[in-house]
C-alpha cells in the first residue's frame, strides 16, 4: 500500500479491523474456557458410516489446547494488523472468523464427538437452494432488473416439480417442469418490468404474492385431496467414481444428486459467461449503463428478457431441489424465505456468482450447526444460532466487507429515445 | 404554453371579458381535477374488478361440479358455471359486508342479537383492516422517504413483544394510564427495530431491503425464543403463547360483552393515525423532509437537509407504525400474543402501499378493500369450499394491474393519460 492511497478512512478501518481481530480473541478465552474441564478431549471424526471412502482416523484433541491456540491465531492476526497491517485484510478476516468457528466447534463438542465430514456435506446441501436463488438474482441485477420475485419463482417450480414429476413419474421431467414454472413467473416479469416498465420491486412484490396464492390454492384443492399428485420420483445421489472416495472431502462433496452437481456447475458456468464472453460484457453493459449499449447496437430489450427469463429458469431448478432431492413432496409455502436469503448471498457476493456461493455456504453452514448443536445439547438457544448468519449478513453489509455497489442501472425501466 | 399565451392575448385585447375568462378557466379547472380524481379511482376500481373476474375464472376451472355438469351437456354446465360463481362470489360478499336484507330486517326488528348478527360480517372486515392500516401506512411512509421497508414483519412482532410485555407485567394501573402506555410500548419497539436498518442506510449505505429482510428473520427467531415453552414471556402453562394481558390494557371494544364481535376503538386510532401521518407527510418541515429525500437524496443534500438523520426517523416513524399495528392486534383482538410466524402483515402491508399510492387516503382504502377480502374469502371458504389462498391471488392480481395500468388501459380500451396524470410511484 503506498502512502498516497492512506486516508484517514481506510486508516481507521484498519485500526477497528486490528481491535477486532483482538477481540475475537479475547472473546474465544472468555466465552469457552471457563466452562472447559482441563482434561476434557474433542473428537472431530472425519468418516461418515454409510459412505464407501477411505478411512482416515479420527482426530482426538484437548479442547483447552485447541481453543487457546485459535485464540493464539485471533491475537497474533490483531497484533499485526496493529503494527505492520495485512496487504489484504478481507482474507485474514475470514481466517480469524474461522477460527472462532473452530474453537466455538471444539468447545461445543467437548467430551463428545463430532462429524466434520457430515457438517460440511450438510452445509453443502443446505446452501444449494440459496445458491441457485444467488445465481438467479445475480443473472436478473447484472443486466439492471432488480428481482425480488425469487422466493415466488422457486415456489412455482417447486410446485411444477411435485405436480409433474408425480404424473410422468420422473424426476427429469420434473426438473423440466420446474424449470419451466419458474421461467413463466420470470416471463411476467420481465413483461411487467420492461414492456410495462413497472417498477421492478412492485413487480417482484406482486410476483412473490401471486405465486404463493396459486400454489397453496392449486395445492389445498388438488395435491392435499389426491395424495398421488404429490409423490414425485426423485433424483438419487451419484456418487462421482474416484472422487468420492477421497478422505474427508469424497462423501462430503463427490456423492450428491445430479442437482448439487449441477448448481456447482453452473456457478462456473455462469462466472465465466458473465467475465468472458460477449454475453456477459452485454449483459453488464446493459446493467450498468443501457444507454450506451444501446448506441453501440446491443439489443437492450432482447438482453434483459433473456436474463430475466434464464434467472427464472435457475429459480425454478432452486424450487425443484427442495422437492426433487429434499423432501419428495410440494408443502405450502416450503420454500420458507430461501428466495430472500439467496438474495442477501447475492449482495452479500457483491453480485458475483462465486462469491453468492461463497456466502450461500456461510448461511447453509449456520443452519446445518443448529441442527448439529441440539444434538449435543449446547446451552445456547437455537434460535441465537439460527439468529447469527442474519446479524453477520447485517455487519458485514453494514461496512466491515466494505460497501457492495450494485449495477448502475439495475432496478431502472430502460426508455428507447 | 402556446394556451397561455393567446389567452394573455386575449385578455390583452379585451379587459372587460377578465372576469368571465377566468371564471371559465376555473371552471375548467375544477372539471379537471374532478376527472383526475375519477380517473385515478378508475383504474385501481377496474384494477379490483379484472382481478375478482379472473379469480372466478379460476375457481370455476377448479370446481369439479362443473366439468360433471358438461358432461351432461352443454346447457346444464353454463348453469352450473353461474351456480358455482354465484355460490363462491355471494358467499364472499355476505361474508365481507353482511346480507343486506337481513341487516334491513333487523335494524327493523330491533332485536339486539339480530342485529348483532347481521352486522358480524362488516365487524370482521374492520377489524382485519384495523392493522392493515398502520402497516399500510408503515410501508407508505418508507415510500414516501424513497426507503423500501421490506421489514414491517419484524417490526410487527418486535412491537408486539414489548407491547404484550407492558400490557401483562404491569399492575394496578387505571386503564387511562395503561392502555396509551402498552400502545407506546409497541410503538417503541416498532421504532426502534425499524431505526436500526434506517440507522445503517445512512451511516454506511447498506440497502435497506437486506437490513429489514435480516432483521425479519431476526425478530421471528427473539420471538420464538421469548414465547417458547420455557421462555422468558412464556405463560408457563406449556403452551407458546405469552400470558393474557391485563383489563386495563384493553382497547375499548364496541361490543364490549360480545367475543365474537372483535372490532374494537383501534379502527378509529387507525383513521386517526392516518390523518396524523398526512399531516406529518404534508404540513411539516419533517414530513417535508422525508419527502425531499425520497423524490431526490442528492438534492436533499445540496439543500442542508442531513439524509441520514432524515432516512432514521423516516424508518423509526414505519417501525413505529407497523408497531401499532401489533398492538393494536393485541390488544384489541388477541389480548396476548401467540408464537406464531409469518403474520404475513409485511408482504400485505406492501400491496396495500402500492395500491393506495403511498398516500395515506389511498391506505386506508385499500386497507379496507383488504379487510373485505379476508373477511369475504373465509366466509366462501367455509360455506363455498373455496380455498382461502385465493385472496393471495387476488391481491397479487390487483397490484400487477395497478402497477401496470396499461394493462388495464388496453384491456378497457381506455385513451392514455396525460403526463402529470400518471401515478407517481416511490422509488425502490
Amino acid at each position: 500500500m503506498t502512502v498516497a492511497q492512506v486516508t484517514p478512512r481506510s486508516q481507521r478501518r484498519a485500526r477497528t479491523m486490528g481491535i477486532f481481530f483482538c477481540l475475537v480473541s479475547l472473546s474465544i478465552l472468555l466465552l469457552f474456557m471457563p466452562s472447559t474441564q482441563p482434561g476434557q478431549t474433542t473428537t472431530f471424526a472425519f468418516t461418515e458410516r454409510s459412505s464407501n471412502a477411505l478411512g482416515i482416523a479420527d482426530m482426538v484433541f484437548r479442547t483447552r489446547v485447541g481453543l487457546y491456540l485459535m485464540a493464539l491465531v485471533a491475537i497474533f492476526a490483531g497484533g499485526w494488523q496493529l503494527t505492520k497491517g495485512f496487504e489484504r485484510v478481507n482474507v485474514v478476516l475470514g481466517l480469524v472468523v474461522g477460527a472462532f468457528v473452530l474453537a466455538f466447534l471444539a468447545w461445543a463438542a467437548r467430551g463428545q464427538s463430532m462429524n466434520m465430514t457430515g457438517m460440511i456435506k450438510s452445509s453443502l446441501l443446505r446452501a444449494i437452494p440459496i445458491t441457485l436463488a444467488a445465481l438467479s438474482g445475480v443473472m436478473c441485477e447484472r443486466c439492471g432488473v432488480v428481482n425480488i420475485g425469487i422466493e415466488g419463482m422457486m415456489l412455482s417450480g417447486a410446485f411444477f416439480a411435485a405436480l409433474f414429476g408425480s404424473i410422468t413419474d420422473s424426476a427429469w421431467l420434473g426438473l423440466l417442469a420446474a424449470m419451466i414454472g419458474g421461467g413463466l413467473m420470470a416471463a411476467l416479469l420481465a413483461v411487467l418490468a420492461i414492456r410495462y416498465k413497472v417498477n421492478q420491486i412492485i413487480a417482484g412484490t406482486a410476483i412473490n404474492i401471486l405465486a404463493t396464492g396459486l400454489t397453496s390454492y392449486f395445492s389445498s384443492r388438488y395435491l392435499q385431496k389426491y395424495a398421488e399428485l404429490n409423490n414425485p420420483a426423485t433424483f438419487s445421489p451419484i456418487p462421482l467414481p474416484g472422487l468420492s472416495k477421497i478422505p474427508i472431502v469424497g462423501p462430503a462433496l463427490f456423492n450428491h444428486t445430479l442437482l448439487v452437481y449441477l448448481t456447482l456447475i453452473l456457478v462456473v458456468v455462469i462466472q465465466i459467461m458473465l467475465y468472458y464472453t460477449r454475453w456477459g460484457l452485454r449483459t453488464r453493459a446493459v446493467g450498468e449503463h443501457p444507454r450506451a449499449a444501446d448506441t453501440l447496437g446491443v439489443n437492450v430489450f432482447l438482453t434483459r428478457y433473456v436474463n430475466v427469463i434464464s434467472g427464472g429458469l435457475i429459480a425454478g431448478l432452486g424450487g425443484a431441489y427442495l422437492v426433487l432431492s429434499s423432501v419428495a413432496r410440494f408443502d405450502e409455502l416450503m420454500t420458507a424465505g430461501k428466495g430472500f436469503i439467496g438474495l442477501a448471498a447475492m449482495i452479500f457476493g457483491k453480485w458475483n456468482p462465486v462469491g453468492a456461493l461463497g456466502s450461500s455456504l456461510i448461511f447453509g453452514f449456520a443452519d446445518a450447526l443448529q441442527t448439529k448443536l441440539a444434538i449435543l445439547a449446547v446451552p445456547i438457544p437455537s434460535q441465537f444460532l439460527l439468529m447469527a448468519p442474519y446479524l453477520v449478513t447485517i455487519v458485514a453489509l453494514a461496512g466491515v466487507v466494505g460497501r457492495s455497489r450494485t449495477p448502475a442501472a439495475d432496478g431502472v425501466p430502460y426508455e428507447k429515445s | 404554453m402556446n394556451k397561455k399565451r393567446s389567452e394573455d392575448a386575449s385578455i390583452r385585447e379585451d379587459t372587460s371579458s377578465v372576469a368571465t375568462n377566468s371564471e371559465t378557466a376555473l371552471r375548467d379547472k375544477v372539471r379537471k381535477t374532478r376527472g383526475v380524481v375519477w380517473r385515478s379511482l378508475l383504474v385501481p376500481l377496474l384494477a379490483t374488478v379484472t382481478a375478482f373476474a379472473i379469480g372466478g375464472l379460476v375457481i370455476i376451472a377448479t370446481d369439479e361440479s362443473v366439468y360433471e355438469a358438461f358432461q351432461d351437456g352443454i346447457g346444464r354446465g353454463i348453469v352450473q358455471v353461474f351456480i358455482v360463481i354465484g355460490r363462491a362470489y355471494g358467499t364472499f360478499f355476505t361474508g365481507a359486508f353482511g346480507n343486506p336484507a337481513q341487516i334491513v330486517e333487523a335494524l327493523f326488528s330491533g332485536n339486539a342479537a339480530q342485529i348483532r348478527r347481521a352486522v358480524y360480517p362488516i365487524t370482521e372486515t374492520l377489524r382485519i383492516s384495523t392493522p392493515y392500516i398502520f402497516a399500510g401506512l408503515a410501508v407508505a411512509l418508507g415510500f414516501q422517504g424513497g426507503l423500501f421497508n421490506i421489514g414491517a414483519e419484524g417490526q410487527y412482532f418486535v412491537g408486539g413483544l414489548v407491547c404484550v410485555f407492558a400490557g401483562y407485567s404491569i399492575t394496578g394501573l387505571p386503564q387511562i394510564i395503561h392502555l396509551p402506555l402498552a400502545l407506546l410500548a409497541g410503538v417503541a419497539g416498532g421504532a426502534l427495530w425499524g431505526a436500526i436498518p434506517g440507522y445503517l442506510k445512512g451511516k454506511t449505505g447498506a440497502h435497506e431491503v437486506i437490513t429489514t429482510i435480516m432483521m425479519n428473520y431476526i425478530a421471528y427467531r427473539l420471538a420464538e425464543f421469548m414465547l417458547d415453552v420455557g421462555g422468558p414471556m412464556a405463560r408457563g402453562d406449556g403452551r407458546p403463547v405469552s400470558p393474557e394481558i391485563q383489563l386495563s390494557a384493553y382497547l375499548p371494544q364496541f361490543f364490549p360483552n360480545r367475543v365474537d364481535l372483535r372490532v374494537n376503538a383501534g379502527i378509529f386510532l387507525a383513521l386517526g393515525v392516518a390523518w396524523v401521518v398526512w399531516w406529518l407527510l404534508y404540513r411539516t418541515t419533517v414530513g417535508y423532509e422525508i419527502r425531499t429525500v425520497g423524490k431526490n437524496p442528492d438534492a436533499a443534500r445540496y439543500a442542508g437537509i442531513s439524509v441520514p438523520r432524515v432516512m432514521v426517523i423516516t424508518m423509526a416513524l414505519s417501525g413505529a407504525l407497523a408497531g401499532l399495528s401489533a398492538a393494536t392486534d393485541i390488544l384489541g383482538v388477541l389480548h396476548f400474543m401467540p408464537n406464531s410466524f409469518f403474520s404475513g402483515y409485511g408482504f400485505d402491508a406492501i400491496a396495500l402501499a402500492l395500491l393506495g399510492n403511498s398516500h395515506p387516503a389511498g391506505v386506508v382504502l385499500a386497507s379496507l378493500l383488504f379487510g373485505a377480502i379476508g373477511a369475504g374469502a373465509r366466509n366462501m371458504q367455509g360455506m363455498a369450499h373455496v380455498p382461502i389462498d385465493i385472496t393471495s391471488i387476488l391481491q397479487g392480481l390487483i397490484i400487477v394491474f395497478i402497477a401496470a395500468p396499461a394493462i388495464i388501459r388496453a384491456l378497457y380500451r381506455m385513451r392514455e393519460p396525460e403526463e402529470d396524470e400518471e401515478l407517481a410511484l416511490a422509488r425502490g
